[in-house]
C-alpha cells in the first residue's frame, strides 16, 4: 500500500472531524427526534422538512448556503469569529458540514427508536413516584438506546464519506480541510496518481466497515441487555 | 383511609359524572366494557385530568380546580392490566425501580417481605420475557407494594390471565386485603366472580354514572343490581364459618340463618369464608318442602321484588342478618302471592353454592 504522509493525515483529520461531528450532532438529533416524536406544535411538518431537507439537496448547494451563512463576510459568519470560531475554510466547518448532512440520518433513526417506545412504561414509572427526568433515563433511554447507537453509526459514517458540501465549504486545503474523500477525489485528478486513490480507498472501506461491524456487536450486546436474552 | 371522589369528564358525546368514597379494604369498581371504570382510576391516579371535579386521599388533594398533583407525586401504587414491566430490567431491578422513589419515612413491606408474599424469589434474576402473564403480574404487584404506596390501585389485573393463572393471583390479592399490610385498594373489574371475592365496598358503574354502592353483600344482594350484574352473574355474598368435614364428602357450614352442607369445601374447620350463591340457584317456596332433593333450605322472609322487562323476577330474601337473591319468574311472584314481609323458604341446590374466598 503506497499510503503517504498526505493520505494519512487526511485520514487523521476526517477521524477528527467525524468524531467531533457525531459528538455534537447527537445531542441535537435525540432533541429534535424527540420533539418530533412526542410533540404536536404548528411547524413541526416544517421543522422536519428543514432537518431532512440535506438529504434532498445536492451536497454542493447545502455546502453553498453554509458558506452564505457562514461565510467570513456574512453577518454569521463574522459574529462567530468575534468570539473566535472560525469556519470557513478550517476544519471546524468541515465539522459543521457533516453535521448538517449527517443530520437527517440521525434523526431519522431516533426518532423511530424513540416512537417504539411504550409511553405506557413511562406512565408506570411515573406512578412508582419517579421524576420525569429519572422516567427518562431509567427507562426511556436505555430502550432507545439501539436507535441512538445506530443514528450515531449512520452519522459517524456520512461524517466519513462527506465531500460535496464540505468541498464546497472549506475547500481542499491539505492538511487542513481536506479529508479522505476530498484527497480521494485530488488524487483521481492527477494523471498517474491512481495508486494513491486505492490505498485511499482502501482506508474508507476499512473505517466504514469497522464502523458497522463496532455498531453490530454493540447493540447486539444493548439488545440482549434490553431483552434479557 | 379514605379517598373521595367526585369527577366529571367528557369525551366527545360522553360525559362521565361519577362520586364515591372508599374507606379500608377492597372498593371493587365494576362495570362493561366503556362504563368508564378505567378513567375513573387513570383519573385517581392521575395520568387523565378529569375536566371538573376533586378526588382526596385522606386529606391530601390530589385534585380540584386549582391542583393537580403529577403521578409521580400521589404515592398511589398501580397495577395495570398490562404489568408494565420494564423490558430492559430483571425482576430484581423492575422491584427496586419500585422501592428507589419510596420517601424514606414512608410505611410499607421492604424488599424480603414482598418477595416473600407474592413468591418472587425464585424470579430474581429473570428477566420479563421470561415470564409467564401469571408472575408478570406478581412483579408487578410487587414493584407497586415496594413504592409504599397510600393506596393501590389495580385495573383489571387478572383480565389478561386464563383461569388457572388467575387463581394462581387471588390469594396473593387476597393475603394483601387481609394480611397485616391492611393496604385499601381500588379494583377496577368487569368480572363479577372476582369482585364477589375480593371486594369489601361495592360501586357498581353505568354509562358514566354510579348506579349502585355500598357494601359488598347488601349491593350483591340487591335485585336492583341484578340487571348490572348480568342475570347469569348476579348472586348474593355471604359469610359462613366451617364447621365440620363429614365423612361423604360434604361440609358442613354455619351461617346466621342456620347451617348449609356443601361439597367441595377444602377450608380448615373454623376459618371463615365467602360463599357465592348465584340467583338463579336459588328457589323460593312459601311452604317448607318435604320430599326434595336440595338439602340446604333456609327460612326467609321478602325483603324486596324486582320484576324486569321480561319474564323473570328478582327477589332478595332476608335469612337470618344475611341477604340472598333468588331469580324467578313473575308468574311465580303472583301465583305464590309473594310481597315484602312474608315468611318463606329459600331452597338451595347443595353443588350450586360455590365457596369463593378464603379469610375475613
Amino acid at each position: 500500500m503506497s499510503a503517504d504522509a498526505a493520505a494519512w493525515e487526511a485520514l487523521r483529520l476526517s477521524l477528527w472531524v467525524s468524531v467531533w461531528a457525531t459528538l455534537l450532532a447527537v445531542p441535537l438529533a435525540l432533541w429534535v427526534a424527540w420533539i418530533l416524536a412526542r410533540r404536536d406544535f404548528r411547524g413541526k411538518a416544517l421543522l422536519s422538512a428543514v432537518v431532512h431537507l440535506p438529504l434532498v439537496l445536492p451536497p454542493i448547494v447545502t455546502g453553498y448556503l453554509l458558506l452564505i451563512a457562514f461565510g467570513r463576510t456574512a453577518p454569521l459568519g463574522r459574529a462567530l469569529e468575534s468570539i473566535g470560531i472560525t469556519l470557513a475554510f478550517h476544519w471546524s466547518g468541515a465539522v459543521l458540514a457533516a453535521v448538517v448532512m449527517g443530520f437527517p440520518l440521525m434523526v431519522r433513526a431516533m426518532r423511530l427508536a424513540i416512537e417504539a417506545v411504550n409511553p405506557k412504561l413511562e406512565e408506570a414509572a411515573a406512578t412508582l413516584g419517579a421524576p420525569r427526568w429519572s422516567v427518562f433515563g431509567r427507562v426511556t433511554l436505555p430502550l432507545i438506546a439501539p436507535g441512538i447507537l445506530a443514528g450515531a453509526v449512520m452519522g459517524f459514517a456520512k461524517a466519513m464519506g462527506e465531500f460535496g458540501a464540505t468541498i464546497t465549504f472549506v475547500a481542499n486545503i491539505p492538511g487542513q480541510t481536506q479529508t479522505l474523500p476530498s484527497a480521494i477525489w485530488s488524487a483521481l485528478q492527477i494523471p498517474g496518481a491512481e495508486e494513491r486513490a486505492v490505498g485511499m480507498v482502501l482506508m474508507a472501506c476499512a473505517v466504514a466497515m469497522s464502523a458497522v461491524l463496532a455498531s453490530e456487536a454493540l447493540a447486539r450486546r444493548v439488545a440482549a441487555r434490553i431483552t434479557g436474552a | 383511609m379514605s379517598l373521595d371522589v367526585d369527577i366529571t369528564h367528557g369525551f366527545g358525546d360522553f360525559t362521565l359524572r361519577v362520586a364515591f368514597e372508599a374507606t379500608s379494604g377492597i372498593t371493587a369498581i365494576f362495570g362493561r366494557s366503556g362504563a368508564g371504570k378505567t378513567t375513573v382510576i387513570n383519573a385517581v391516579a392521575g395520568l387523565l385530568k378529569p375536566d371538573a371535579g376533586r378526588i382526596v386521599v385522606d386529606g391530601t388533594t390530589l385534585f380540584d380546580a386549582t391542583t393537580f398533583l403529577p403521578p409521580a407525586a400521589r404515592r398511589l401504587g398501580y397495577v395495570f392490566q398490562e404489568a408494565r414491566l420494564f423490558p430492559h430490567l430483571s425482576v430484581r431491578d423492575n422491584l427496586e425501580f419500585g422501592a428507589r422513589y419510596a420517601p424514606a419515612d414512608a410505611v410499607g413491606p421492604e424488599f424480603g417481605d414482598v418477595t416473600e408474599l407474592l413468591g418472587l424469589n425464585g424470579l430474581l434474576d429473570r428477566h420479563p420475557a421470561k415470564l409467564s402473564g401469571g408472575e408478570m403480574q406478581r412483579v408487578a404487584l410487587g414493584r407497586a407494594l415496594l413504592s409504599k404506596p397510600r393506596m393501590l390501585l389495580m385495573d383489571e389485573p387478572l383480565a389478561s390471565l386464563d383461569g388457572p393463572r388467575k387463581q394462581d393471583i387471588l390469594p396473593y390479592l387476597e393475603r394483601l386485603r387481609d394480611g397485616p399490610l391492611g393496604l385499601p385498594i381500588l379494583y377496577v373489574s368487569h368480572s363479577v366472580e372476582e369482585v364477589a371475592r375480593l371486594a369489601d365496598t361495592l360501586v357498581l358503574l353505568k354509562d358514566g354514572a354510579v348506579a349502585r354502592a355500598g357494601p359488598t353483600m347488601q349491593v350483591m344482594a340487591d335485585p336492583a343490581a341484578v340487571p348490572l350484574l348480568g342475570v347469569r352473574d348476579a348472586g348474593a355474598v355471604i359469610e359462613a364459618e366451617v364447621v365440620a368435614h363429614a365423612a361423604d364428602g360434604l361440609t358442613c357450614l354455619k351461617i346466621s340463618a342456620g347451617v348449609l352442607h356443601l361439597p367441595g369445601v377444602q377450608a380448615e374447620i373454623g376459618t371463615k369464608v365467602r360463599l357465592r350463591v348465584l340467583a338463579q340457584d336459588v328457589m323460593v317456596s312459601t311452604k317448607h318442602p318435604e320430599g326434595l332433593s336440595a338439602q340446604n333450605i333456609l327460612p326467609a322472609t321478602i325483603e324486596a321484588i324486582q320484576k324486569g322487562g321480561g319474564p323473570g323476577a328478582a327477589v332478595s330474601l332476608r335469612a337470618g342478618q344475611d341477604l340472598l337473591l333468588a331469580r324467578i319468574t313473575a308468574r311465580a311472584v303472583t301465583e305464590l302471592d309473594l310481597k315484602v314481609g312474608k315468611p318463606c323458604f329459600a331452597i338451595l341446590k347443595a353443588t350450586s353454592v360455590a365457596p369463593i374466598s378464603i379469610g375475613r
